[in-house]
């Protein structure tokens, strides 16, 4: 397939006057007449029988219109889930399973009723023992589902697809090669900690019932709208098409507000009851117990490698924090660390993922979803075999990638075919940088001031661009939801009879830039002006069906059909121009907002001109169908596999274990890119994610399956103070999986930055004798490294 | 996000601030509301009435009094951190103030709600305790100072009774003062894991008097008495900061949380009793 | 209760429960759905608003303590349908993604250019430590500032780093 990569160029966005005059619409925004507000009871333990529930006196309160429970929502069933034995109750229903599980559902006029309401219902609990370490939730002391007779719901393994004979054989291989004379085995147990997303925007559902219509119109602020409003029509029984789902400006997304909530059939179902319309938002402290949380892994790595830097193998063995119930992806996300399984390397791969309940929110997709926790284990153990036998780790890796001349269609050691790459030559541009030179100069500079300062290089590879809709077959698809659409995207363009153009399309943007990019690739193809191009999306009312945003697959799978869909308009364009200026249609070209012949700039028609054409039928030539739109679903046969390289240069304070970045390099590959600003912008809103992971962020829960940081007090988050200025740069390696040759760039920055960060730090502390710091890692913690490592020497 | 139903009023003088306060027990007194506000939000404290004091004349200014400096109930941290008057007589404070916060706190917070909040991590406390300070609490019986040591009770308890508002803090003059924490994201973000502030007097090449206070490592900021103990009478050299930075902890209740283990604390305590000791006597030259 | 301050200008009075948070009253009772809310603990800054001259966060104010103020969200920021400097920045230099914390942090940035006319990098980073971001790891959020810093004091902004980098 050829590929295209005429885009390219900066554009300001199209969707910032309306936001930074503060007139972008945001679901909480929605203000409907007679609008009811809901507050939720819930529960201040992580496990317990609901004994009783008393409703009365908040009934009674002034303001209140309705108190729900389990009784009155049994019947809607339990939200959607690939794990059906563990699916969540709309409402908890005699159980609770996690602290902060909703209760009971207050509907008041005002908030602040509501809320009001809340202190008066009176539950009584009988406490259950909780699971809430993972070892003892893989050894089953206690369970946390009666009736589910192991917390592990799924291993996962890897080579992907292989038996148990075969990964006896394979695991009777590794042992060889660690019997071997003059090798090394390095292993490292690393905690890859539960995170909390923390969008600023807090989730929030408005609906509205028509009686008179039976139509419902769904505000949420979701990554994936279609799925909401396909949701809401099964489990409410209301046909598809009376269902309008709303997403309009989504304040940020990350994955948290891609899995479909009980909140949002909760609310629909309360505004029909009711015949009123209902809102509700998430508080910060309920965002952070009840909007699922990320990662959540404990796994052993272990690299087995000759002396001069051959690895021989790569094995990990991880448990996986699935949390209390299962929304859409839970089971999942780790797949999709098997899905990168060794990242670059070509070396013998063995992975197996136990995926275990515990008494604490669901973990789902959070930026990178399985792949950063993957990488984040393959980087360091590489990083810490490198260190074992003294060699420096960029020649290691150089040692150890799947070679270039395997592209196109290398197979990874677990088993999947990837679209492109060129590994080496990615992390030569970067050490060849002037960015790079200059921060190993800082390095030097630093060190001869008496600091602790050290560097740390990550390479990493994502699998993203979700995807080829035979990603079904391996049951990840809405399918769940009745969504009748599995990974493939859809994009609609209208040329109008005044030349200019509609896109509609089904995905949407959290923070993407959707509106800008979407115009740039359909004015690429149509030579239709910006101005003049406008895209809608987050309204199920006109959009075509597709799944959403997640997975780095916007621009790669939407993008794509939208692009194809631009192709076939601009195929009768041609042909209604060719008529119009007499020429041959070969000879078409379409520029400056309209067509002319290829080297006769003059002899040229406006789109406007061919519009009036299209739009009279009986002038169309060879008797063609009127019109001038086109619908396209793309469905691409592979995942992209964007890659790159990372380095940053820290220093730490040995009195104190204060760590400070210093100074950040990366040199991402995504293919082709449509605007650099935007794909820039990308990158370092991530690299700041994984920052936040490697230093402050962690989701703490007690013994009890209390969380500690429900508020932001005690969630530390980045803020400007705390990361420099990054430095980017590019290497371009297109996909063939699509036609733009673009391979996604929304979580490259997350998966690359945490263990670079790290391996910066472990830089800095191996002097002392430091092998390894677990993330994250606050002061206290790098401190208690350097006392550890003190007192074994 | 809702606090409970309460009443409120914002009286116009201290009089009629001081008879409200009299004659309601369920009152609360508020100045910027920074503390107050978000913890009423959480419904983790519902008074029945807020006495807003932020109409009141005449407690917004920082005035020098000859051996004092005096700062009003109404007195931003931002305005505690840009005055000249606290740069150059309590530095210490001038920095914790700095350090309290973020912007648009330090633009409403006080320096005075701060210190009769009373945060185990909070930063001005520990400034105020090395420095020596008076607070003035003033009631409808009249005013008493109430020093600096027997302020903070316990944690989110200071001596105030509830019919009192703290009109006012003293700071004894002092050219050699310092405070140094480490921030909950490091450096001086955020509340103090933990952090210490020390003002001292050299007379003739030794240490004549100092103060020696931490913050976030227990139940209540407190004065480092070792330290004090071990620093006066010294020539202020590193070996005599070393002598005051072993004994930091000396008779201090070390309590774990979120960002340290009691070990790490007390550690953190004697290199931050260090780091102020070191650019207070620095100060004094 | 009774309440009346100025908003972008304009007189506006009302009847308020005493429990109701500044935010809510922009929000709910103006309408004014630019300010925004993204923590109940003071620390994300999306509800940043100028009272007085100084940026604060509007969820941790009462209704009640803006009596007599004059306050600006963003909706009164651009004047006769001009942006604002730091508006013009955000857009020139990317520094928006989902713009939820956007108008927090324009008029955080605002009263910093007040009050600093030339902010080095890390004043600038200081400045707006008390409003959060999520999406853009707050680089070209710097560098918007910078560009309005430029433009307001009368200087011609940096170029972009693309424009750098093509």
């Amino acid at each position: 397939m050829s590929t295209t990569s005429a885009l390219g160029g900066v554009v300001r966005r199209r969707e910032d006057p309306a936001l930074i005059q503060g007139k972008g619409l945001f679901v909480d925004d929605v203000n409907l007449h007679g609008m009811l507000h809901v507050a939720f009871v819930r529960s201040p333990f992580a496990h317990a029988k609901i004994t009783s529930v008393d409703t009365a006196a908040a009934q009674a309160m002034r303001g209140v219109r309705a108190v729900y429970t389990a009784d009155d929502v049994r019947h809607l069933g339990l939200l959607p889930a690939q794990a059906a034995a563990v699916g969540r109750p709309l409402l908890a229903d005699g159980e609770v399973n996690h602290m902060g599980e909703a209760v009971a559902m207050i509907v008041a006029e005002t908030r602040a009723q509501a809320q009001d309401a809340v202190d008066a219902v009176e539950a009584d609990y009988d406490r259950l023992p909780v699971v809430i370490d993972l070892k003892e939730a893989l050894a089953n002391t206690n369970l946390v589902h009666e009736g589910v007779e192991s917390n592990t719901l799924i291993t996962w393994t890897a080579p992907f697809g292989m038996e148990e004979d075969g990964l006896n054989e394979l695991r009777a291989k590794i042992d060889g090669y660690k019997a071997q004379d003059d090798v090394v085995v390095v292993s490292l147990e690393m905690v890859n900690q539960r995170l909390i997303p923390v969008a600023i925007e807090p989730r929030s559902v408005v609906a509205e019932w028509h009686a008179g219509y039976q139509q419902m119109t769904v505000h949420s602020s979701s990554q994936s709208i279609g799925a909401v409003a396909s949701s809401v029509a099964i489990m409410l029984g209301i046909p598809y098409n009376q269902v309008r789902g709303i997403a309009p400006e989504v304040g940020g997304g990350f994955g948290a507000k891609l899995a479909l909530y009980a909140d949002e059939l909760l609310i629909p179902w309360a505004a029909r009851e009711l015949d009123t319309p209902v809102k509700y938002t998430e508080t910060r402290r309920e965002a952070a117990s009840n909007t699922i949380q990320g990662r959540g892994w404990l796994g052993t790595a272990t690299i087995t490698g000759t002396r001069d830097g051959q690895v021989l193998s790569y094995e990990i063995d991880a448990i996986c924090d699935l949390g209390a119930y299962c929304q859409d992806l839970t089971v999942a996300i780790p797949f999709l660390g098997v899905f990168v399984g060794s990242g670059q390397y070509a070396f013998d791969t063995r992975m197996q993922l136990d995926c275990v309940v515990t008494n604490k929110q669901t973990t789902d997709a959070y930026r990178g979803a399985g792949r950063p926790e993957a990488i984040y284990y393959i980087e360091r153990i590489m990083d810490a075999y490198s260190r074992e036998i003294g060699m420096d780790p960029a020649e290691v890796k150089m040692k150890n990638f799947i070679p270039s001349e395997s592209f196109p269609g290398a197979t990874s050691p677990v088993g999947f075919a990837m679209d492109t790459g060129d590994y080496a030559m990615n992390l030569q541009a970067m050490l060849d940088s002037p960015e790079y030179g200059a921060m190993k100069l800082a390095r030097d500079e630093l060190r001869s001031d008496g600091k602790l300062v050290g560097l740390g290089m990550s390479t990493y590879v994502e699998a993203c661009g979700f995807g080829p809709s035979a990603l079904v077959d391996l049951g990840f698809s809405w399918s769940g939801y009745g969504q009748p659409s599995a990974f493939n995207g859809s994009g609609l363009v209208r040329v109008n009879p005044d030349g200019t153009a509609n896109v509609i399309i089904g995905t949407g943007p959290s923070g993407q830039g959707h509106q800008t990019t979407w115009a740039q690739i359909v004015s690429n193809e149509l030579g239709i002006e910006m101005d003049k191009i406008r895209v809608t999306h987050g309204d199920t009312k006109d959009a075509p069906v597709t799944i959403g945003t997640f997975g780095s697959r916007s621009a790669a799978v939407d993008g794509s059909a939208t692009f194809e869909a631009s192709r076939k308009v601009r195929e009768k364009a041609a042909r209604i121009a060719a008529d119009l200026l007499e020429a041959s249609e070969a000879d078409i070209q379409f520029a400056d907002g309209g067509a002319h012949v290829a080297g006769s700039p003059d002899k040229r028609v406006e789109w406007a001109a061919i519009a009036e054409v299209a739009y009279q039928p009986h002038r169309m030539p060879g008797g063609e169908e009127g019109g001038l739109e086109a619908h396209a679903i793309f469905s691409p046969g592979n995942a992209t596999w964007p890659f790159g390289s990372v380095a940053c240069l820290v220093t730490v304070d040995p009195d104190t274990g204060d760590v400070s970045i210093e100074d950040w390099v990366s040199m991402d590959d995504c293919g082709n890119v449509i605007n650099p600003m935007i794909v820039d912008g990308q990158i370092h809103g991530g690299i700041a994610q994984g920052v936040g992971q490697a230093l402050f962020e962690e989701a703490i829960y007690d013994d009890e399956g209390n969380l500690l940081t429900a508020g932001l007090i005690d969630y530390p988050m980045v803020t400007a103070v705390d990361v420099p200025s990054f430095n980017l740069s590019r290497t371009t390696t297109p996909t063939d999986v699509n036609p733009m040759g673009v391979k996604g760039i929304g979580e490259a920055g997350t998966i690359g930055a945490a263990q670079t960060l790290v391996n910066a730090v472990v830089d800095a502390l191996a002097p002392l004798g430091v092998k390894h710091v677990d993330m994250p890692m606050r002061p206290r913690r790098v401190w208690q490294a350097i006392q550890d490592a003190k007192a074994s020497a | 996000m809702f606090p409970r139903e309460f009443e409120y009023v914002a009286p116009s003088s201290l009089d009629e601030a001081l008879g409200t306060l009299a004659s309601n027990p369920g009152a609360k007194v508020m100045s910027g509301g920074m503390s107050l506000i978000p913890m009423m939000k959480l419904r983790l404290f519902s008074p029945e009435l807020v006495v807003d004091i932020a109409r009141i004349g005449g407690l917004d200014g920082i005035e020098d009094r000859g051996d004092h400096i005096a700062i009003g109930a109404l007195v931003r941290h931002e305005t505690t951190a840009a005055s000249p008057l606290v740069q150059q007589h309590a530095a210490a404070l001038a920095s914790a103030a700095a350090w309290t916060g973020d912007r648009q706190v330090r633009a409403r917070g006080t320096t005075c709600g701060a210190l009769a909040h009373a945060d185990i991590a909070a930063d001005q406390p520990a400034a105020a305790l090395a420095l020596g300070a008076t607070m003035v609490a003033a009631s409808s019986g009249g005013t008493r100072d109430i020093a600096a040591a027997d302020f903070f009770v316990d944690t989110l308890t200071s001596a105030l009774e509830p019919n009192e508002i703290l009109t006012e803090v003293r700071i004894p003059k002092s050219s050699g003062s310092a405070y140094d924490k480490l921030g909950r994201r490091g450096g001086h973000t955020d509340y103090a894991v933990a952090g210490a502030a020390a003002a001292v007097t050299m007379s003739d090449g030794t240490v004549s008097s100092a103060g020696v206070a931490l913050t976030g490592v227990g139940t209540k900021p407190t004065i480092a008495a070792g330290s004090v103990e071990a620093i006066v009478g010294t020539d202020g050299s590193a070996e005599a900061i070393a002598g005051a930075v072993a004994r930091a902890t000396e008779g201090v209740t070390v309590l774990e949380d979120l960002y340290g283990s009691a070990e790490y604390k007390a550690h953190l305590a004697g290199v931050y009793v260090g780091r102020a000791l070191e650019q207070a006597i620095a100060a004094t030259g | 209760m009774q309440v009346s301050m100025t908003v972008n200008g304009q007189a506006v009075s009302g009847d308020v429960d005493p429990r109701t948070l500044l935010v809510h009253y922009l929000r709910e009772d103006l309408r004014l759905t630019g300010t925004h809310v993204g923590c109940e603990t003071s620390y994300c800054g999306a509800c940043t608003v100028i009272v007085d001259g100084k940026a604060v966060k509007s969820c941790t104010m009462l209704t009640a303590q803006a009596e007599g103020a004059e306050i600006t969200t963003i909706e009164g920021l651009a004047e006769n349908g001009d942006l604002h400097p730091v508006q013009e920045g955000f857009w020139e230099r990317h520094g928006l993604q989902c713009g939820f914390c956007t108008p927090g942090m324009i008029l955080s940035a605002v009263t910093l250019l007040d009050e600093n006319a030339d902010p080095s990098e890390d004043e600038i980073r200081l400045g707006i430590e008390g409003n959060l971001c999520r999406c853009t790891g707050y680089h070209n959020i710097v560098k918007a500032i910078e560009y309005a810093g430029a433009k307001l004091r009368g200087e011609e902004p940096a170029p972009a780093e693309w424009e750098v980098n093509a």
